[in-house]
């Protein structure tokens, strides 16, 4: 799950992590407002769930009260086309107003799981405020990492490490290594997947700031964390994939045609991929999991007919801890429910397959079995 | 011969008492793995299929003689489950529960350090040994008993790899789900090395994900040691970048994971990768048979 960075400002703050002044404004009136606050200048800072703001035009420096509101008014209901949004963009509804910096010097500071170690890694490089993708690609010996043991967590000679590896001025080594270590507090504490400085300043004064921050978290540990939870904002993210979220389905909205429920993520990425094999277009991912119960499998069918875009759909299980009769009953259930008036593809197979296919014969619904997942990809697209 | 698990292996369920244990513990009875009892803290002394019931992992050892244990405990309470049966010194345990926090692996990862216990999973199908021991949620009558290697990240994908090696009557040694979760037990090289020294297995089928860099790391291990074929299929191909794909570990980020990256360092390592889901069957049964293997593996 993601937040807005005005919410990982905030949410890194309770940890003693040092970031600057700043408010969220929903109208000019708010930004307005926030920018008095701070004494007329500010930074007026778009809030969307993507990288690469400023480059697009969605950070503006204002001198003025007036230039805070010319700003605001330009910014809110934008639409912003960043390098992560896709060309349709995303459109700006919120805005963070905080106080000018001085910065001295731009850095990076990251936290992130190396899958290969089964550990999270603290990395540090000079070169702030540009992508890290693109530093790791063309000078990985430009970035620094330190490997945290959970026993210990980060320990300060570690985060000491790599604030000496940073040539920061000796007096602000104490305060990089307080914030490292106070970020990382943030990261176990929250059950983070990445947190990302980018840039951490120097200011003139001497001190060590997030100047944005960019915090996501797992969404297997959610349920212990109601706060983060409460962070969410709908409108960043697809109204399907928030009603399949409260139903426990995994569904990620696509721009094809044929609806798909599958079992499990391999073998319904494989389905999408065979679809594609066949010359048809997937108009979602959906796994409807493991332990799925007849209901489940109804909102999940419900989901994905909601798409307009759908023409057909392909139901595709693999029955192991899934029940091919609760997904027969589910199925049924729900095409009577919305009058599904669509061609239907349902290839069974597993557990309880016998049952499964008994009661999709016996529903007097008009549905096209198929004996293999390849046969199951072409019998969809030639229908759609 | 096979690996990991025999008709020998004893085996206890955790969380023997939930819906899914339960089920999945008289599936395993049916199949006719030895399954020797189970837990469920607070239900001690109770049974539940003419199977003894223990409040502790260290009981249900003492008192059954289990050298394996099965998972099936809520996420929220699961790398306990699995800290539990590594103190109690089992050899093996397998981890079926998916939504386990990915701190929570790496804890577990921690505290395995020099322990002697195998973890497969979490977040995985199970392990099988074709007629002699099923552990996990597979559906049994898809295997068959055979001299074919499976391993692969995914559940259900697996399922569709097996039973496409059934159907042409290719049987299987051992078939392991690794899990699909960044922070697991057992990687494809701890698997790929089990089946390379196994005498019963002829070939190998392996089957990744996008995402991480696993099947990279097989397969440069697999051109510098494996001494048998290996077949391989990725899913993902369609995947759109930055969105995770249900397994916490399938997501393409950075141009890193993709599938293309992954099938091309697969085939430059010699493993034939095939085109498509519904091809795995096919093109082992192709690669075989070139190697003159067809008909050690053919099951009676």
């Amino acid at each position: 799950m993601n937040i807005h960075e005005y919410q990982a400002k905030a949410v890194l703050a309770q940890f003693g992590v040092q970031v600057p002044q700043g408010k969220v404004a929903f109208t000019v009136e708010e930004a307005v407002e926030a920018a008095k606050e701070l004494g007329g200048k500010a930074v007026v800072k778009a809030q969307i769930h993507a990288g690469g703001r400023g480059k697009a035009g969605g950070v503006k420096l204002a001198k003025s009260l007036e230039e805070v509101e010319q700003h605001a008014r330009e910014l809110l209901g934008k639409t912003l086309v960043t390098h992560q949004t896709g060309p349709e963009g995303k459109v700006v509804k919120r805005l963070l107003i905080e106080q000018l910096t001085d910065i001295q010097k731009e850095y990076y500071i990251g936290l992130v799981l190396d899958r290969s170690q089964g550990r999270v890694v603290m990395m540090a490089s000079q070169e702030g405020g540009v992508e890290i993708e693109e530093v790791a690609a063309k000078h990985p010996e430009k970035i620094f990492r330190e490997t945290i043991d959970p026993a210990t967590g980060l320990n300060a000679f570690q985060a000491s490490n790599l604030a000496f590896k940073l040539e920061l001025p000796p007096t602000a080594v104490r305060k990089a290594v307080q914030f490292m270590m106070a970020l990382y507090q943030a990261y176990i504490a929250k059950d983070c997947s990445i947190a990302e400085i980018n840039p951490l300043v120097l200011t003139g004064d001497g001190d060590i700031l997030a100047l944005d921050a960019k915090l996501n978290f797992d969404d297997n540990a959610l349920y212990r964390h109601k706060d983060i939870v409460a962070l969410r904002d709908p409108d960043e993210e697809d109204p399907k994939e928030i009603e399949a979220s409260k139903f426990d389905l995994t569904y990620i909205a696509l721009d094809g045609n044929i609806g798909c429920m599958v079992n499990g993520a391999g073998l319904a990425m494989a389905t999408m991929d065979t679809i594609k094999y066949y010359g048809g277009a997937p108009a979602n991912f959906l796994d409807v999991g493991g332990g799925a119960s007849e209901e489940k499998v109804t909102a999940a069918f419900k989901i994905i007919l909601s798409d307009p875009n759908v023409k057909g759909i392909l139901v595709n299980i693999f029955g192991g801890i899934m029940k091919c009769d609760v997904i027969a009953n589910g199925v049924i259930a729900a095409a009577k429910q919305v009058g599904l008036d669509k061609p239907l593809v349902v290839r069974l197979e597993g557990t309880n397959v016998e049952q499964g296919k008994e009661i999709l014969n016996g529903s007097g619904l008009e549905i096209v079995a198929a004996d293999s997942l390849a046969d199951a990809a072409q019998k969809i697209v030639g229908l759609v | 011969m096979s690996i990991l698990v025999n008709k020998d292996t004893r085996v206890i369920t955790q969380g023997i008492t939930g819906s899914a244990g339960l089920f999945h513990t008289q599936q395993a009875l049916a199949y006719g793995t030895k399954v020797v009892g189970g837990t469920t803290p607070g239900k001690g002394g109770t049974t539940v299929e003419g199977l003894p019931v223990f409040n502790t992992v260290e009981q249900a050892v003492r008192e059954t003689g289990a050298n394996a244990s099965v998972i099936y405990v809520p996420p929220a309470f699961a790398a306990d489950a699995i800290m539990e049966a590594v103190a109690a010194e089992l050899d093996l345990v397998i981890c079926i529960t998916e939504g386990i926090p990915v701190l929570d692996m790496v804890k577990v990862k921690r505290f395995m350090e020099g322990r002697h216990t195998r973890l497969i999973g979490p977040n995985c199908p199970g392990v099988i040994t074709p007629g002699e021991c099923k552990i996990g949620i597979m559906p049994g009558y898809i295997h068959m008993p055979g001299k074919v290697g499976v391993v692969s990240r995914s559940g259900t994908l697996t399922y569709e790899a097996v039973y496409q090696l059934t159907v042409r009557g290719i049987g299987q040694s051992t078939a392991v789900g690794i899990g699909g979760d960044p922070v697991n037990g057992t990687n494809f090289v701890d698997v790929l090395k089990m089946f390379n020294d196994d005498p019963n297995t002829e070939a190998v089928i392996m089957i990744g994900e996008i995402g991480g860099t696993a099947e990279e790391e097989a397969a440069e291990w697999i051109k510098a040691n494996m001494k048998k074929p290996v077949v391989g299929f990725i899913a993902g191909a369609t995947a759109p970048p930055g969105r995770r794909m249900g397994h916490a570990g399938a997501i393409v980020s950075g141009g890193a994971g993709t599938a293309e990256s992954k099938i091309k360092t697969m085939e430059a390592c010699g493993i034939r990768v095939a085109p498509t889901p519904s091809e795995m069957g096919a093109t082992l049964y192709s690669v075989i048979e070139e190697r003159g293997l067809l008909e050690v593996c053919k099951s009676k």
